[in-house]
């Protein structure tokens, strides 16, 4: 039996180096049964909870196609219209419910903290699919994952974060997870969209050395791994003053060209204007396969606490 | 001859050894102020031997429960809380900073689920004591002004 057997994944924090690379190994022996190519009922006759309290197609979808291609069965809610939720059933009594007729639970909540209370409220493991402001550990391994197969390793890969990193949750564990892994961390953002001092402490006790910088031009000749979030238009009061920040951390093939040939870029999708189109046909675009990564990351994850041994 | 600024009580409780100028946030914690039903006597910036200045609360005819001395624990550690009963010192007690705050905080998040109609109590992990710094177990946010946030 795996330690992973049973196991709650709530935020990557709960992951040890050793327990992210076992799921990223797992993750790429589950690749041929991702794309169809081979089969396997390692988790037949098990079943998944997906509950969504809001939608987020793509990892419902993920999590969905990752437990059928293993075999097993899903059942759940896509957001919380219809069922009992709207009756004013508290999360503690649903996920006691959902506990009877699931073997596992991936939860989707709005609220920070969701997840954790309602590994507090059954004995099945349960996996944080989002939780308002908070965690998304299995957005965070999907971009670990792309980074380890594109790169080939973390250590010493110089990794830029840009766009808004204050509010952006997945640039937070990414960063939490790079500096336990050993990565060389660039944060280019706006001024007023900085990252957080809490996770520059935290790089600091990794005793690694990070950068901050405003402009990408200065940091993307150095680069392995510019990952791309988008700056939300509600986080500036004046919309001039955001088409100005926006149109500066835009990625376009004029600001590639110096950079080096095994740059990958990453975004967590969806994207509006971040990215030029034109850059999708070059070798350093992966964000499509980085999304695509999300269902063999979503197999090892549920293969290794389901048991399944695929 | 030293000159007794406050005199002994009967029966109740003697919050002694708290820092200089935390007094009035520990009469906050118990909750005096609306409708108090025996004396407290407040001295402030009393001369200490083993502290320099001090700060010390009587409360008569009332001894502190668990919670409310672990709520004191919180923001004045090194307090000692003593309860008198008929003039004398029945019981002394040192207080512990406990390794987690469950039920006496109230999360700053407006958005954590533990600020919502759910069946849990409120708890916060002590990450460090000196300075003291709390973490909500659930949202994962530091409370920043821990006194504003006592329940």
């Amino acid at each position: 039996m795996s330690a992973f057997q049973g196991r709650d994944v709530l935020s990557i924090r709960d992951l040890s180096r050793a327990d992210i690379q076992l799921v990223l190994r797992t993750a790429r022996k589950m690749v041929p049964i991702a794309v169809g190519e081979k089969r396997s009922r390692a988790l037949e006759g098990k079943i998944l909870s997906t509950i969504f309290y809001e939608p987020s197609t793509r990892t419902r979808l993920s999590f969905e196609s990752a437990m059928a291609r293993l075999g097993g069965r899903v059942l759940g809610f896509s957001s919380a219209e219809g069922t009992s939720v709207q009756k004013g059933e508290t999360l503690a009594d649903t996920i006691r419910m959902v506990e009877a007729y699931s073997d596992a639970i991936v939860l989707r909540h709005p609220q920070e903290g969701a997840a954790r209370l309602a590994a507090d409220f059954t004995e099945k493991p349960v996996i944080n699919a989002g939780d308002g402001a908070g965690q998304h550990p299995t957005q965070t391994l999907q971009d670990l994952y792309t980074i380890w197969d594109e790169r080939g390793s973390f250590e010493g890969q110089n990794v830029v974060l840009v766009g808004d990193l204050k509010y952006g949750r997945t640039v937070h564990s990414l960063a939490y997870a790079l500096a336990e892994l050993g990565s060389h961390l660039t944060f280019v953002s706006p001024p007023t969209l900085e990252m957080p001092t809490e996770i520059l402490e935290h790089v600091k006790e990794r005793g690694l050395s990070f950068r901050i910088a405003h402009g990408l031009e200065e940091v993307v000749r150095d680069a392995d791994v510019l990952y791309v979030t988008r700056i939300q238009k509600e986080r500036f009061p004046d919309p001039q003053e955001y088409e100005k920040v926006a149109g500066s951390y835009r990625i376009e093939m004029d600001l590639l060209r110096d950079a080096k040939r095994g740059l990958i870029v990453m975004h967590p999708l969806p994207r509006v204007t971040e990215i030029a189109p034109d850059v999708d046909r070059t070798k350093h675009a992966v964000y499509f396969k980085q999304a695509f990564n999300g269902v063999p990351v979503r197999m090892a994850l549920l293969d290794l606490i389901l048991g399944g041994g695929a | 001859m030293r000159e007794l600024r406050v005199t002994p009580i009967k029966n109740g409780t003697v919050i002694d050894h708290i820092p200089a100028g935390l007094a009035l946030k520990v009469l906050k914690i118990l909750g005096i102020g609306d409708s108090v039903t025996s004396t407290v006597t407040v001295a402030m910036h009393v001369p200490s031997q083993a502290m320099g200045w001090k700060d010390i609360v009587k409360v008569e005819d009332r001894e502190l429960a668990a919670r409310e001395i672990d709520k004191i624990a919180l923001i004045a550690p090194s307090a000692t809380v003593n309860v008198i009963r008929n003039y004398n010192v029945a019981e002394k007690r040192h207080l512990t900073l406990p390794d987690r705050a469950i039920g006496i905080l109230r999360c700053a998040n407006p958005n954590c689920i533990s600020n919502v109609r759910e069946p849990i109590e409120s708890t916060f992990v002590v990450r460090s004591k000196n300075p003291l710094r709390v973490v909500c177990k659930y949202c994962d946010r530091e409370l920043e002004d821990i006194v504003a946030h006592i329940l």
